[in-house]
């Protein structure tokens, strides 16, 4: 037998054809606008899509406008309040939840905390239009508490989960050998349990923090004139004239974003 | 000494309910190895928990020392846990582990330090103090475990098959090291196991369950000896099941007549028959094969020699077509040449057979 | 049962139940009890300047069907409604199978990488799901307009002399959602694929299957229940999509949620806008209990 002839591949099992091609163009499909949007907030020139050389211009500029600024600080104010609100409530709904198995009505929780995941957006948000406007009318206020309450209601399922993941990957039998050792609930709570708990409880703050930040439909609807997030301020600005500031804020707003993940993501390995 | 009266676990309702624990009562006397045995499913561990409080009993009442239990939380009984996992908590070193029910119960640092200093003498892993316990060996796991349950000095330590994840020599050295303990400290240990070896070793007394009852309580020696009832005698070691008539009470057993009219005296129970047909329990190790000159008590033809190192097993169908098991320790120098299908009889001593209540 | 354990069990009710308290609280006030005004908004009649007046109507309801021609009193049902309805419909269905045709090769690629590399694979999946979903229609925007990097880099090659119109059409709404939501599909997709037992596929090969027969009657069936999941959790937030529509469709091309939006806003139809959402939420939710019906089913296969 000649056995010089070339090795065979192995046939790999694994293998559909064209498959690997999708995939990869799949992941090209994903990036290339995003890889476009940010290369375009450097472009000195005011047009996109006509590359003029490199310049932090849009980011000066972006960083100079007043309504920006404004927009910032407003975003970050709701999303850091409503993370921390979200969080908390999420915690001892979480506790209450994942330990002692289910309960009478625990179906319905279950929905009630996951809501704002399987209702399309644009109804809650209509919900809430029409709620506080009626709010509105009767007490006359018009500041951001409307803003942080719906913030805080729609990312209390994102807090809730990673919160949730994590109790259930922890061994039950540990709070059982502190309760046997004479420690009473709270303490339990605080020298077993939490300690153990927090890279989730931080894994959901940030979530929470990160879909805060980002949502457009629901603080478009809820906010009073005058109020702007910077998504709802992107979305004005995208009716108006589109200049690559739009670029530059995306790409701040993107890296947050990214950081935010990739920290979430190896906060929410489980310890095997 | 714990009293456990009619204790009862349902677990569900309806045609789904299970029944781990069906009207159990049993005392357990202090400064005692008791231990509780069974196969999976017994109810054993459901008992263990309920002392523990992590099981909430359906009906029955359990007392610690004349004081009623079960109305406590689990984190105020004078009960501790040795987990069959060991539930060692992982953000903890070995120390703070041990130290743990120590500063719960809110004892003075200079207390906690001293008796945390023992514990870990107790057990030898003093220079493992500060380790992480991802770092130490399932042994020695196994051993903080220990300490630190008997670190608050309970008045009950409860084992949960504490053993079962260690290979077999450090299992080995574990049962003596922890019969040693419980003389040592003469805390009541409850112990879990489903390895009748390993009661019958270090234990004071057994508890034999099966499917939410006790079937007998004992000494390792009563329980092998006189097996009460047929899962007994099947659990604990080998036994051999032959069918016997009652021919009459006596002083000191019970006159029994094989089919082969053959007749010995045999031990009986409070609960075993008076009379009629009864199944004697007779172990491999109790009969030997029957001289020339002997009436045989019973006979049959051998099936198979099993060569065991040890000893030698003769597998042997009777006359009336049951099986019967002879173990037989080798001697040097010895050699028995039998060919299967060779006709052969069995003795066995007075006293031997066990009448069993089934 | 024994008082005690009954004791125990109401203590540990109630705590429980306090636990719960602070976020049942806000869910209610702040995202359900809203709804059910909505509901009730739905059969009021609607004011002159937006807002509703407090009579009984059914009229809202009535009109997201239908309409009444102003002048002959004729009723017949309301062509643009129902264009934007089945607009809505189809471009979400199309949406999805779009999904479907890229995520499934997407999620079977990460799938049979080596162990160690499947999550950072992954980890790129789950990037852009979690940025902004108005700045990642607005990329899509930035490359489909006429001055966009599409357009320019064709007329610059000299393939075309005018700027193909994509952006503020159907084609650019879709091509939007896909691009927004097809993380969704490749989650569960993912999830149910690298439980996938590869020995069964070899055991097909053993016995003579093709690979496009091994794709059907193995892979397929024993992914079913990650496909399902990823076709939910796409066709539901298409079917209610706000943004991608305004930005891409540029207020020609309306879907339902645009529409809905409109009443609250020129529309001055808060019944209207009411009722359409409800009717948005009911498909809504029927379509999720297809699914717990489906994977209630499936049952023990799939975790």
């Amino acid at each position: 037998m000649d056995s010089s002839t070339v090795p065979r591949k192995a046939f790999d099992v694994r293998r559909l054809p064209f498959f690997g091609g999708l995939a990869i163009s799949c992941f090209i499909f994903l990036y290339l606008p995003i890889i476009l949007l940010v290369m375009y907030s450097f472009n000195a020139g005011s047009t996109i899509a006509i590359w003029e050389g490199f310049s932090w211009r849009w980011y000066s500029a972006a960083w100079a406008n007043e309504q920006v600024q404004r927009a910032a600080w407003l975003s970050l104010i709701i999303a850091t309040s409503s993370a921390l609100l979200a969080t908390a409530c999420a915690v001892p709904a979480a506790l209450a939840t994942t330990r002692g198995g289910g309960f009478k009505g625990f179906s319905v929780v279950f929905a009630l905390i996951n809501q704002p995941l399987m209702v399309p957006e644009i109804v809650t948000a209509v919900a809430l239009l029409v709620f506080f406007s009626s709010i509105k009318v009767a007490t006359g206020y018009t500041g951001i508490g409307y803003l942080v309450l719906a913030h805080t209601a729609f990312c209390i399922p994102f807090a809730y989960m990673p919160i949730r993941a994590r109790l259930q990957s922890m061994d039950p039998s540990l709070e059982q050998a502190a309760a046997d050792l004479y420690a009473r609930p709270w303490r339990s709570f605080k020298t077993i349990t939490l300690p153990q708990l927090w890279p989730g409880i931080l894994a959901g703050a940030m979530l929470a923090f990160v879909i805060s930040l980002d949502d457009v439909v629901i603080t478009e609807f809820v906010k009073t004139a005058g109020q702007e997030t910077l998504p709802t301020y992107m979305l004005g600005q995208l009716r108006r004239v589109v200049t690559p500031e739009i670029n530059a804020i995306s790409t701040v707003l993107l890296g947050i974003s990214i950081v935010m993940v990739v920290i979430f993501h190896f906060l929410s390995k489980t310890r095997q | 000494m714990i009293e456990i009266q009619q204790l009862t676990k349902i677990y569900g309702a309806g045609a789904s309910s299970f029944k781990a624990l069906d009207d159990v009562s049993v005392t357990i006397n202090s400064n005692e190895f008791f231990t509780l045995l069974g196969p999976s499913g017994c109810g054993k561990t459901t008992l263990l928990r309920a002392i523990a409080g992590f099981v909430d009993p359906t009906a029955g009442s359990i007392l610690l020392n004349g004081k009623d239990l079960l109305s406590s939380p689990p984190y105020t009984r004078p009960v501790n846990t040795v987990f069959q996992n060991y539930a060692l908590f992982p953000h903890m070193s070995v120390k703070q582990n041990i130290a743990f029910g120590l500063e719960m119960l809110d004892k003075p640092k200079s207390e906690v330090e001293q008796t945390t200093q023992q514990m870990m003498a107790l057990v030898r892993m003093t220079e493992m103090a500060d380790r992480q316990v991802s770092e130490i060996s399932g042994g020695q796991q196994q051993r903080v475990a220990l300490a630190r349950a008997l670190a608050p000095k309970p008045q009950v330590l409860l084992l949960d098959e504490p053993l079962s994840a260690l290979d077999f020599k450090l299992r080995k050295e574990m049962q003596i090291e922890l019969k040693r303990l419980q003389q040592d400290t003469g805390i009541t240990f409850v112990f879990v196991t489903h390895d009748q070896e390993e009661a019958l070793t270090m234990s004071d007394r057994i508890a034999v369950m099966n499917a939410g009852h006790i079937l007998q309580i004992g000494s390792p020696r009563e329980i092998y000896n006189q097996p009460a009832e047929r899962f007994v005698a099947d659990f604990i070691g080998e036994s051999n099941f032959v069918s016997a008539d009652i021919v009459e009470q006596r002083d000191d057993g019970v006159q029994v007549r094989f089919s082969n009219q053959q007749t010995t005296l045999a031990q009986s129970t409070a609960s075993s028959p008076k009379s009629g047909k009864v199944t004697v329990a007779i172990r491999p190790e109790h009969a030997r094969l029957s001289n020339s000159d002997e009436q045989p008590l019973l006979s049959g033809e051998l099936k198979q020699v099993v060569y065991f190192g040890t000893d030698t097993h003769y597998q042997i169908i009777l006359e009336d077509g049951s099986d019967f098991v002879l173990r037989r320790q080798n001697s040097p120098g010895q050699s028995i040449d039998m060919a299967t299908g060779e006709k052969l009889g069995l003795m066995f001593e007075p006293g031997v057979a066990q009448i069993l209540a089934d | 049962m024994s008082d005690i354990g009954l004791l125990r069990e109401k203590e540990a009710s109630k705590r429980r139940w306090m636990l719960l308290s602070p976020s049942l609280l806000v869910l209610v006030l702040f995202a359900s009890g809203p709804l059910l005004i909505v509901l009730v908004y739905s059969f009021l009649q609607s004011g002159d300047y937006g807002g509703v007046v407090w009579n009984f109507s059914t009229q809202a309801w009535f009109n997201v069907v239908a309409e009444k021609d102003f002048f002959d009193e004729t009723i017949k049902f309301s062509d643009a409604h129902l264009s934007i309805f089945w607009r809505s419909v189809r471009l979400s269905l199309l949406t999805t199978l779009a999904a479907i045709a890229v995520g499934f090769p997407t999620a079977y690629f990460i799938a049979t990488r080596p162990k160690a590399q499947r999550d950072y694979w992954m980890l790129l999946i789950i990037i852009p799901f979690w940025t902004n979903l108005l700045i990642r229609t607005f990329a899509v925007m930035e490359i489909i307009r006429n001055e966009g990097v599409i357009n320019s880099v064709l007329l610059g090659i000299g393939l075309i002399d005018t700027p193909i119109q994509m952006l503020y059409t159907e084609f650019a709404i879709m091509l939007g959602m896909v691009y927004v939501y097809l993380p969704l599909m490749v989650l569960p997709l993912y999830a149910s694929m690298e439980r996938l037992d590869f020995s069964l596929v070899e055991a097909a090969y053993d016995l003579y299957a093709t690979r496009w027969r091994v794709l059907r009657k193995v892979i397929l069936p024993l992914v079913k229940p990650g496909l399902v999941a990823g076709a939910i959790l796409v066709f539901v937030p298409s079917l209610g999509a706000y943004v991608t529509p305004r930005v891409l469709g540029g207020g020609k091309q309306l879907m339902l949620g645009n529409l809905i939006e409109l009443q609250f806003g020129q529309g001055r139809n808060w019944p209207l806008g009411a009722a359409l959402s409800i009717t948005l939420l009911v498909i809504v939710m029927t379509a999720l209990m297809i699914y717990v019906r489906n994977a209630e089913k499936d049952g023990g296969q799939h975790g």
